[in-house]
């Protein structure tokens, strides 16, 4: 068992965490002093925002640096546990925090000029972004319930506002209502599931309930056994809401197309990373002995992976079936997001260092890809108003390389090479495929098959931006933020389809969880 | 005199629990699932409380339950903004009435 750090001591290695609390702070009292909007606020507010989000990702990436050369984590390496034992600071954390503040850097990239939001209470917006921020760096490093629970529910109350930020638009505040609604029910079903785990084993610590599991008399009577399914399937369901996993994925296609499209951005990729890693650590850190190594504890009674294994084939499936009748892009890009989730759950299924590296590396892959197709339907959104697919009606003659970048994106997405996509899913497989049983084989079938299910809908946006004739004859300016972040995502997409070995490297590093 | 003991709060927890959750289902008043969710959430409240009360670990339980309280109470409030504003454009709260999303 590892000996926690005090708070005083953990404050060195939260620094992220302080950065974006403080911009907040101070943007919030910039809000109260500037109550009239003026045209300087466009760019100030944002300035601040995105200020704060890349001093805290210089600070990752100097951490992560200096881990390698020497062992700032601990003497092994593996991690440390900080702020008594409440957080876990290990590359997983580091590189998930990472993953987190670049989708919320592009959504702060994204709202500048951004029609879609209001010009009023700019500075609210982005310091309620920077409290997001705080939120899903703390998931990512979260090894206590009562953290986990905090942390999901900062994450969750922002998104709510932020989804339902444009009251002139009914869209925004009807998707905003919808998803408060099953949020909240989410969060209190994972709650009363978190409550019978503690009461079952005396423990709201990761490290302390991993512990006491495997020395636990509770799993030895019928009802102790039930209580403990319905303890870890109502966590399980609280994740799965997070990440958007069939079925509790209802919420997303709304909140994905109400909310304001800069915002859509960061939402599809920012909290989907954070659920993602305390998954795995919710989920591998209890019940294996070490990642890849020992067998479950708990494994006899109830069998995680092949459940988790079934939600993965069911999320990717509808994700990708419900996708090929959408007309609106954002709705499209929506469900095509729940058969991401699908595709990266199959990673955590898998387990173990290579499972995790998978879901590091896809994750990466998916922010590039995901934010890139974003930014340009913000793009076409900014001169058109409007995501339905007829605005994509020859594109590729009005503007030919916004339609280029998002031909880019929508082959990575479906994992065609020479793109990121395809190492992303390469990985994916190649993790589950090595576990070798009969199921975990036909998963990735079942994968395999709705790759190219999924390569009908996003063909069919290519189709109207290439074959079909033009509705509108105007060009679609690419020359704001919108068009220079699909720029920024398109280099990474396409260098890391041809060069992924630094990628796999980083991937393999943060792969490490603390146990 | 009956002896109240741990089985005596799981119950009426339980019970609460299942009461938040159909209300959840049933309903289509938005503000009638708000008060579902509530349910839900002083049902894992009472739960905690119990098992800190009569398990052994007394401190994690209840702090738990005080952070519980305040984020419960930070939803509702988030909860019945995003009502009001859905008000102030539809003068009805149904959930069947704002549909403008589907598909």
């Amino acid at each position: 068992m590892r000996v926690p750090l005090s708070s005083i001591d953990s404050l060195a290695y939260a620094v992220p965490e302080l950065v974006v609390c403080g911009g907040a702070i101070g943007l919030f009292l910039l809000a109260a002093a500037a109550r009239r909007p003026r045209s300087w606020h466009g760019w100030l507010f944002p300035l601040v925002s995105g200020g704060a989000i890349l001093a805290s990702l210089g600070w990752l990436v100097w951490f992560g640096l200096e881990s390698a050369s020497r062992p700032l984590f601990s003497a092994d390496g593996q991690g440390l546990v900080i702020f008594s034992g409440l957080v876990a600071c290990d590359p997983l954390a580091v590189a998930f925090r990472a993953l987190c503040l670049l989708a919320a850097g592009a959504g702060v990239l994204l709202s500048v000029g951004s029609p879609s939001l209001p010009k009023t209470q700019r500075a609210e917006y982005h310091g309620l972004l920077l409290v997001l921020c705080a939120g899903m760096c703390l998931l990512a490093s979260a090894s206590h319930l009562l953290m986990i629970y905090v942390a999901l529910e900062t994450v969750s109350l922002c998104s709510y506002l932020l989804v339902g930020w444009d009251r002139s638009r009914s869209r925004s505040t009807e998707a905003g209502l919808k998803y408060v609604l099953y949020g909240g029910v989410a969060s209190g079903v994972m709650l009363f599931g978190m409550s019978l785990i503690y009461g079952l084993f005396g423990s709201l610590d990761l490290q302390g309930l991993h512990q006491a599991i495997a020395g636990s008399d509770a799993l030895a009577t019928a009802p102790g056994r039930w209580a403990a399914l319905l303890g870890f399937a109502f966590v399980l369901a609280g994740l799965g809401y997070k990440v958007a996993a069939v079925p509790f994925h209802m919420w997303c296609p709304d909140a994905y197309e109400g909310a304001p499209t800069p915002f859509t951005a960061l939402l599809s990729v920012g909290p989907k990373a954070a659920g993602f890693a305390v998954l795995m650590r919710f989920f591998w850190g209890i019940f294996l002995d070490g990642p890849g190594v020992g067998a479950a504890t708990l494994d006899a009674d109830i069998p995680w992976p092949l459940l988790l294994g079934v939600i993965s084939a069911l999320t990717m499936t509808l994700g990708n079936l419900v996708a090929i009748v959408q007309d609106n892009l954002k709705r499209l890009l929506a469900y095509s997001s729940i058969a991401h989730a699908g595709y990266v759950l199959m990673g955590v299924v898998a387990g173990g260092q290579d499972g995790f590296e998978s879901v590091a590396l896809y994750m990466t892959v998916y922010l590039f890809m995901n934010i890139g197709a974003f930014a340009v339907v913000s793009a076409v959104d900014r001169s058109a108003g409007s995501e339905d697919i007829r605005q994509y009606s020859g594109l590729g003659s009005r503007s030919p390389w916004l339609a280029l970048l998002l031909a880019i994106f929508l082959f990575s997405l479906t994992g065609l090479p020479p793109t990121a996509g395809f190492i992303g899913k390469l990985y994916l497989f190649a993790a589950l495929i090595a576990r070798g049983g009969t199921w975990y084989l036909v998963l990735a079938l079942v994968g395999i098959v709705n790759s190219v299910i999924s390569l009908f809908y996003y063909a069919r946006v290519l189709k109207a931006m290439y074959l079909e004739q033009p509705a509108l004859t105007e060009p679609v300016k690419a020359a704001n933020a919108a068009g220079v972040l699909a720029f920024l995502m398109a280099v990474p997409t396409l260098v890391f389809g041809l060069f992924w070995q630094p990628l796999g490297v980083l991937a393999s590093w943060s792969s490490r969880l603390l146990h | 005199m009956i002896h109240v003991g741990l089985q005596h709060f799981l119950v009426v927890a339980a019970l609460l629990f299942c009461l938040g959750l159909t209300c959840v289902l049933v309903r289509r008043n938005a503000v009638a699932i708000l008060i579902g969710i509530e349910l839900i959430l002083n049902a894992a409240g009472l739960n905690l409380i119990a098992f800190a009360r009569f398990g052994g670990d007394l401190l994690s339980g209840t702090v738990f339950v005080v952070f519980l309280i305040v984020l419960a109470a930070a939803e509702a409030v988030v909860g019945l903004a995003l009502i009001i504003a859905v008000h102030r454009r539809l003068r009805d709260i149904d959930l069947e009435r704002s549909d403008e999303l589907r598909g």
